[in-house]
Formats: C-alpha cells, sequence, structure tokens
C-alpha cells in the first residue's frame, strides 16, 4: 500500500512547505484534525467566551440594580447588552454543542473520525476567527449596538452610522461559514459513518438531536447569511434593500432574520435535550422512555421551527390572518416539546435514581425548561403577546429556555463525559455546589422578571426612573446574577482541583457511570484512534446490553463487567489523517477581508493571499501523509490476508485519493 | 479529501454515496435556501422600482433567453464530459470540459453586457430597492458560475497533468452536481425574473 501512496502523492507540494508531524504542545493543538481535540478546542474557547459574556452580563445587571444607573451610560450599555446576546448565542451555546457534538458524534455512532477531518479543524478556526474578529470591535472602539437581531433599518448606516454594525454583519458571516462547514461535516458522519449494525434508529437520542440540529443550521444559516450580505450592501455599497425612503420593506430584516432565527431556539436547545436524554437513563437506571416518540418529537420539532417565526413579529403589523396562523402553529410546537418533558418523567418514574451532579443538572433542565416552555405557550396567545412584547417578561422567557434549557443541560454534559474526555471525574460535592448556585441564583435573577415585565418594565432600557415598583426585583436580580457567578466560580475551581487530584489518583476506571452507549467501548480518556476494532452494533444502547441480560425469571442481571466489554484501546495499526496546517490559514484570511471591507480595501490582499494560498496548499495535499507519525501506522504486509470487515482497510484506500476540494 | 472510514465509491458508507458525493449533496440543500432568500427579496422588491427604470421596460427578453440556452447546454456537455472520462475517454473528457467551461464563460459575458447595458439605461445599483434585488440575485448567480468555471479549470489543468483518470471520475462527477445545481438554479431566477410578467412605469 504505501509504494502506491508513495508513487500518487506528491509529499512536498509547496516547495518549502513541509508537513505538520508534531503531536505534542501548542503545534499540536493548531494543527490537529482529530475530531476528539477539536471539540475540546471547541469547549474551551466557547468557555472563554463564557467568562466574557458573563461579564457583559454582570455589568448590565449593575446598571440596572438601582433607579437612574449610571455605571455604563446609554451608548456603553447598548453595546453590552447587544455583546451579551451575540456572545452568548454565537460564541458560547453554539460552539458548546459543536463541542459535544465533535467530541461525542463519531464516538457514538462507532467511527473512526468525522468524514472530513480538515473540513472540522476549518469549522473550529473560522468560528475562532469569527468570534475574535466580533469581539475586536471592542478594542478598535465601535462594538455593535442593536441587539442581537439587528432590525434593520435601525442598524442601517443612516440609523446607525458607526462601525459596529458592520462587525456584526460580517461577524456573524464568517462564523456563519463555521457552522455550515461543521453541519454539513456532521450529516456526513452520521449518515454514512455509523458502525456495522447500527440502524438510524439504534442511534443514540444525544447523536439524533444534533443531527437534526445539523440540518437546521443547514438550512437555516443560508437565510441569515442572505440577511447580512443584504445588510453589509447596504451599508458599504449604498444598496436599498432596508431603506424606506427609497421604498424598501421595513419587515423584510425581520422575516429574514427570524426565518433564521427561530429554528436557531431549536438549534441551542437541542443539543442540551439530547444531553439530558442520555443522563436521566443512565443515572434512573432505566432505558430512555419512549424512544420512538424521543426521536420523532425531535425531528417534529426541527420542522415545525420553520413555521412558527413570525410569532416573534405579532405586534410589527403583519396583520391579523398571518397572526392568527403563527399563534397557532405557536401552540402547536408546545406539543413534541411536551412529549419529551413527559418521555423524561416517565423514565425517571419508578427508576433508582442516583442523584449525582450531571442528574441534578438534567433536572434542572426539565424543570426550568418547563417553566420557559409554559410562558413561550403565553407568548403564542397574540393579545397577552402583545402585552409581552418588548417587556422583561420576553427576557425572563427566553433566559428560562437558553440558560435554564440550553446551558444547565450542557453542564450535565461537561460532568457526565468529563471522564471520557480527561480520564477523571469532576469532584461531585463542588459539582453540587455549582448546580446548587447556579439555579437559586438563576431563578433569582430571571424569575422577577416575569413580574417586571407584566409591570411594565421594558427590555433593552439603561435606566428606569424611580417609582414605578421596578427598585426591589431588580435589585434582587442583580443579587440573583452575582450568585450565577459564583456557581460558574465553582465549576472553574472544580475544573481545576479535580486535574490536580486526579495526578495523585488512579485513573477513574473504564465504566463510572455504568452507561449505555458505544463511547464508553474506549478506555477513559478515549485514546487517538477511538476504538481498537469496529463494533457490531445490535441493540440501541448496544453497551449496557452487554454488560446486562434476563435470568430464567425474566429478572435484569449483570452478565459482564465493563472489563470484559470495553476495548483496552491497545490497537496500534489503525490508520490516521494527518495534522495540516492549512485549516488555521483559511481562517486566519476572513479576518483581514473583513476589516479590509470596513476600513481600507488594502487589507483584503493579505486576507485573500492567506484564503487561496491555504486553499490550493490544501488541495495538493495528501489527506494521509504516507511519511506521517501520527497513526502508528503498521502497513499490511502483502501476504497478510486483508480481513473484510476491518475498517483500516479501506481507510487505506482512500488515502490514494486524489483530494477534491 | 475523502477521509478515515470513508469509502472511495460508496461501498460501505450508510447511503450508499461515497462521502465526497454525499457532502455536495448536502451542500446544495443548503444552497436552495441561500438562492431563496435572494428570489424572495426580488419578489417583494420587483414592483419597488421608484424613479428608477421598471423591470418590464428594460429587460430585453430574447437575448437573455440566449445566454440561458447557452448555459442549459453546458449541462449537457458537461454530462458528456463525464461520460466520456467514464469510459475512459481522457481525450473527449478534456474537449467536453474545456466547453463547458466557455459556454459558461459566454454565459457571464452576456451578463456582464446586460449589466453594463442596464447602468447605461439608468438601472444602477442603488437606483432602487428593485435595481439592488436585481442585480444582487444575478450577481450572486454570476459568482456561482464563475466558482463552477474555476472548478472546471481546474479539472482541466489535472487532466493535463494525467492525474484525472477514470478512476477518478467521481471528482468529474460531483462537480458536475454543481455545475447542475447551477444551471437548475437559473430556470428558477430567469423564469422569475425575466418570464413572469414584469411590472412596467
Amino acid at each position: 500500500m504505501t509504494y502506491n501512496m508513495e508513487l500518487e502523492a506528491p509529499a512536498r507540494p509547496l516547495g518549502a512547505y513541509t508537513r505538520p508531524k508534531a503531536n505534542t504542545g501548542w503545534r499540536d493543538w493548531v494543527t490537529t484534525i482529530d475530531h476528539k481535540k477539536i471539540g475540546i478546542l471547541y469547549g474551551a474557547a466557547a468557555m472563554v467566551f463564557f467568562v466574557v459574556g458573563g461579564i457583559e452580563a454582570l455589568l448590565i445587571r449593575l446598571q440596572l440594580a438601582t433607579p437612574d444607573g449610571t455605571v455604563l451610560g446609554a451608548d456603553t450599555y447598548n453595546r453590552v447588552f447587544t455583546m451579551h446576546g451575540v456572545t452568548m448565542v454565537f460564541m458560547v451555546i453554539m460552539p458548546l454543542a459543536a463541542a459535544f457534538a465533535n467530541y461525542l458524534l463519531p464516538l457514538q455512532v462507532g467511527a473512526r473520525d468525522v468524514a472530513f477531518p480538515r473540513l472540522n479543524a476549518l469549522s473550529f478556526w473560522i468560528f475562532l476567527a469569527g468570534a475574535l474578529f466580533l469581539n475586536m470591535s471592542w478594542i478598535l472602539g465601535d462594538s455593535p449596538d442593536g441587539g442581537w437581531f439587528a432590525y434593520a433599518p435601525n442598524t442601517g448606516v443612516v440609523f446607525s452610522p458607526g462601525k459596529g454594525m458592520d462587525y456584526y454583519a460580517l461577524g456573524l458571516q464568517i462564523m456563519g461559514i463555521a457552522s455550515l462547514i461543521s453541519a454539513m461535516n456532521l450529516i456526513v458522519t452520521v449518515l454514512n459513518m455509523r458502525a456495522p449494525g447500527m440502524t438510524l434508529f439504534k442511534m443514540p437520542v444525544f447523536t439524533w438531536m444534533i443531527l437534526v440540529v445539523q440540518f437546521l443550521l443547514l438550512f437555516a444559516v443560508p437565510v441569515i447569511t442572505v440577511a447580512l450580505f443584504l445588510l453589509m450592501f447596504d451599508r458599504n455599497f449604498g444598496s436599498n434593500f432596508f431603506n424606506p425612503e427609497m421604498g424598501a420593506d421595513p419587515l423584510l430584516w425581520q422575516h429574514l432574520f427570524w426565518i433564521f432565527g427561530h429554528p436557531e431556539v431549536y438549534i441551542l436547545i437541542l443539543p442540551s435535550f439530547g444531553i439530558i436524554s442520555e443522563v436521566i437513563p443512565t443515572f434512573s437506571r432505566k432505558p430512555i422512555f419512549g424512544y420512538p416518540f424521543m426521536v420523532f418529537s425531535g425531528i417534529a420539532i426541527g420542522f415545525m421551527g420553520w413555521g412558527v417565526w413570525a410569532h416573534h413579529m405579532f405586534v410589527s403589523g403583519i396583520g391579523p390572518i398571518s397572526v392568527a396562523a403563527f399563534s397557532v402553529s405557536t401552540m402547536f410546537i408546545a406539543v413534541p416539546t411536551g412529549v419529551k418533558i413527559l418521555n423524561w418523567l416517565a423514565t425517571m418514574w419508578g427508576g433508582r435514581i442516583l442523584f449525582n451532579t450531571p442528574m441534578l443538572f438534567a433536572s434542572g433542565v426539565v424543570s426550568m425548561f418547563t417553566i420557559g416552555g409554559l410562558s413561550g405557550v403565553t407568548h403564542s396567545l397574540a393579545p397577552a403577546d402583545t402585552q409581552q412584547t418588548d417587556t422583561y417578561y420576553i427576557v425572563a422567557h427566553f433566559h428560562y429556555v437558553i440558560f435554564g434549557g440550553a446551558l444547565l443541560g450542557i453542564f450535565a454534559g461537561f460532568y457526565f463525559w468529563w471522564p471520557k474526555v480527561f480520564g477523571h471525574l469532576l469532584n461531585d460535592k463542588l459539582g453540587k455546589w455549582n448546580f446548587w448556585l447556579m439555579i437559586v441564583g438563576f431563578n433569582m435573577t430571571f424569575g422577577p422578571m416575569h413580574i417586571l415585565g407584566l409591570q411594565g418594565m421594558s427590555r433593552r432600557i439603561d435606566s428606569y426612573s424611580p417609582g414605578f415598583g421596578f427598585e426591589f426585583w431588580n435589585m434582587f436580580a442583580t443579587i440573583g446574577s452575582f450568585i450565577i457567578a459564583l456557581g460558574v466560580l465553582a465549576f472553574i475551581v472544580n475544573v481545576v482541583m479535580s486535574a490536580r487530584r486526579a495526578r495523585h489518583e488512579p485513573p477513574v476506571g473504564l465504566d463510572p457511570w455504568d452507561a449505555r452507549s458505544l463511547e464508553w467501548f474506549t478506555p477513559n480518556p478515549t485514546p487517538v484512534h477511538n476504538f481498537d476494532d469496529d463494533i457490531q452494533v445490535e441493540a440501541l444502547d448496544e453497551f449496557w446490553h452487554r454488560k446486562y441480560g434476563e435470568d430464567e425469571n425474566g429478572q435484569v442481571v449483570r452478565v459482564a463487567s465493563a472489563e470484559e466489554v470495553c476495548q483496552d484501546g491497545s490497537a496500534t495499526d489503525t490508520h490516521l489523517p494527518s495534522p495540516s496546517y492549512w485549516p488555521v490559514v483559511l481562517a486566519a484570511g476572513l479576518p483581514f477581508v473583513g476589516l479590509g471591507l470596513m476600513y481600507t480595501l488594502w487589507l483584503c490582499v493579505p486576507g485573500a493571499v492567506l484564503i487561496l494560498m491555504a486553499i490550493y496548499g490544501w488541495s495538493f495535499e495528501p489527506v494521509d501523509d504516507p511519511d506521517g507519525p501520527h497513526g502508528h501506522h503498521n502497513d499490511h504486509d502483502g501476504d497478510e490476508p486483508v480481513d473484510d470487515g476491518s475498517g483500516a482497510t479501506p481507510a487505506e484506500e482512500t488515502a490514494e485519493e486524489a483530494p477534491v476540494g | 479529501m475523502a477521509d478515515t472510514a470513508a469509502v472511495s465509491h460508496g461501498h460501505g458508507t450508510g447511503t450508499g454515496l461515497s462521502n465526497n458525493k454525499l457532502l455536495m449533496w448536502v451542500f446544495l440543500g443548503s444552497e436552495c435556501l441561500l438562492f431563496g432568500g435572494l428570489i424572495s427579496t426580488y419578489l417583494i422588491y420587483r414592483s419597488r422600482f421608484g424613479d428608477g427604470p421598471a423591470p418590464g421596460d428594460i429587460f430585453d427578453i430574447p437575448f437573455t433567453s440566449v445566454s440561458s440556452f447557452v448555459l442549459l447546454m453546458s449541462s449537457l456537455t458537461m454530462v458528456l464530459a463525464l461520460a466520456a472520462l467514464q469510459r475512459g475517454d481522457i481525450r473527449n473528457n478534456r474537449v467536453w470540459l474545456l466547453t463547458t467551461a466557455l459556454l459558461g464563460s459566454l454565459f457571464i459575458g452576456g451578463q456582464v453586457y446586460e449589466f453594463t447595458t442596464f447602468v447605461r439605461e439608468g438601472l444602477g445599483y442603488t437606483t432602487s430597492p428593485f435595481s439592488s434585488a436585481f442585480f444582487t440575485l444575478t450577481g450572486f448567480h454570476g459568482v456561482h458560475v464563475s466558482l463552477g468555471i474555476i472548478m472546471l479549470m481546474s479539472l482541466l489543468i489535472s487532466s493535463l497533468r494525467g492525474t484525472l483518470t477514470k478512476e477518478r471520475s467521481e471528482t468529474v462527477e460531483i462537480i458536475g452536481l454543481y455545475w447542475h445545481f447551477v444551471d437548475v438554479v437559473w430556470i428558477f431566477i430567469f423564469t422569475v425574473i425575466y418570464l413572469v410578467p414584469s411590472p412596467t412605469s
């Protein structure tokens, strides 16, 4: 096999360029195309932005703690709340979901990596480039100030003359490319690369929810891309898409944005639904209740999510028929969500529940998301919504679903899969502090906002006068927000302390939670090549079924220990894709293009050079470096019989393929 | 860019399609929404031409029909290019790849001519919401065709270097998928912009 590759693959495609070889140190992290490391990169980057977005949140609460607040001032306040929203949605929840998806999805379907490892690295680096680009606006002096939804014409050049909204339009476009590439990659991975025997309906619910999310991204991202393009052209080239003076439709942006924006809501929440659908059965010692309903309700949410966008626009004057139609469709979408909640409860019902930290967070999602879901149903009633629009009631609602739903679920995932990723558990006692501080602080912060909203306090105002009865609950909410911050601090302390303690303690072992799905077949932490052998899947929860059987009375009994079931990670003949510089080079070019469009077109030149260089380097780079040390590559000897079922053989065949693009 | 457990021609993958081909299909699905957004925007703005030229006044339907015909014929030559390579006929593969690229370029040339004519007749990019929507939609499509031409030329270069062989015909097929998609989108755009009766001033 090897001599073939050496004949066909140019070993030094661009002369001076040599292929990265390091698999330690910073170079490895920059050039890695291992889905597990990329998952960790996503998670680490997102947590940094989580702290940034959290500081922004605390600034907002400080400004609003007392009447006539003077902490920020109106202009800065607008920028801070805009960037808080943009950060938390696009740079925290989405990449955290991507972190879990990247790390776990190939493992859960029994694959060695994603379908396109270099594209996977490219998604991460483009995401990071876009996120840094947007945050550069703080330093260069003009952050976006039009809200995370950036309603045009307000964000057009007439009403937002600075560079802030340009950063928004270009930054989100860059991050959109990342989401799109990642979505395509993961869809192909799930559809094409499942382990033998794993039919679609033997996939874990987490994998299913991630698959639905990738389809949502695939179809939603291009819509906001159109909106952002049009806004960018309006602002930079004088087109008239959002200029009512020239006869443009002032609602065009709202429609385009929310056609993206409502699926986006499910893009944020479904990964968390998937995570807790893994956590709850594991800690209830029961299979998930109604697996097909779980899957189909997720798919139904994915479809129906496209038919409810105008409920964000009930007061924009879209007319009574539209309002009625979207009101009804919004009530309907509560049904599949309700199915999920009932299924989680039925999974817990009668189970021997262990309230470890992951399970606490998962129960937090079920309860808090139910509150957020119910206040969501109140929005579907158009007359009620007319009163609620643009008040703190809305702020309360979406924090209950995004913080109470998406973020708590992600924390459940952290505690659950930490041993899988890092080989040691997070401390359970500190974890419980983390949970209780967060849940108490969260309810103190956002619970009172329902009341404030119904009392008439507007969203997005930078200050309020005394005497409207807003003082007490605002101060209360500000105190709550700092308790959340303490909870996050407990998590960070937990991460550091657990890592330190793990150095002196024995490793976590194979199966700390008595878990159910394929990723636990590998040792902890996962070895670089994932699986030693392909796993023949017979059932949903294959891992659990190999550990448990039935005795003659039909009682469930343990038939095998984790040691007997798990692989030992000792395979050395797995062929792995080699690292590459080009993803990070390509991504580095994009912010230059963005800055060039805003300040001086000359800056586009280095950007274009980087991008073109990367594309051509990429095209001529063989997928697998024949000289690469990365994969412990043992060539098959000529006389060795080729095992038909082995995944290694086709992998080597592809090494001879020319890369497409 | 096939990889790890990917199989070169789709044997043993979950869908029976190779990873590369499935990636292109998925990408084209996404592109539908991109053009969907732009076409919707155009439909909303086609009668908002303000004081500028109206679409019904300015379109030269016979001219654009001819250039549309040229673009559609390029789909035929794309099929011929793929068929030639699948037979192992490298020479005809090159001929048809080049023809496809030339037909695509002819279409782009027609678009450049059309744009300059419109601008001369007073329909600038900033004239009205209609003009902005028209130039953006057709311009986006033009960029897609141009990228397709670059891909076709890359295939041709690859063929001349001797690396585009019968075994690699799937690469041509995948780029062909993109090319056909861009053509199909043009059928929609041509219908929506030119064939549906346009408002006049």
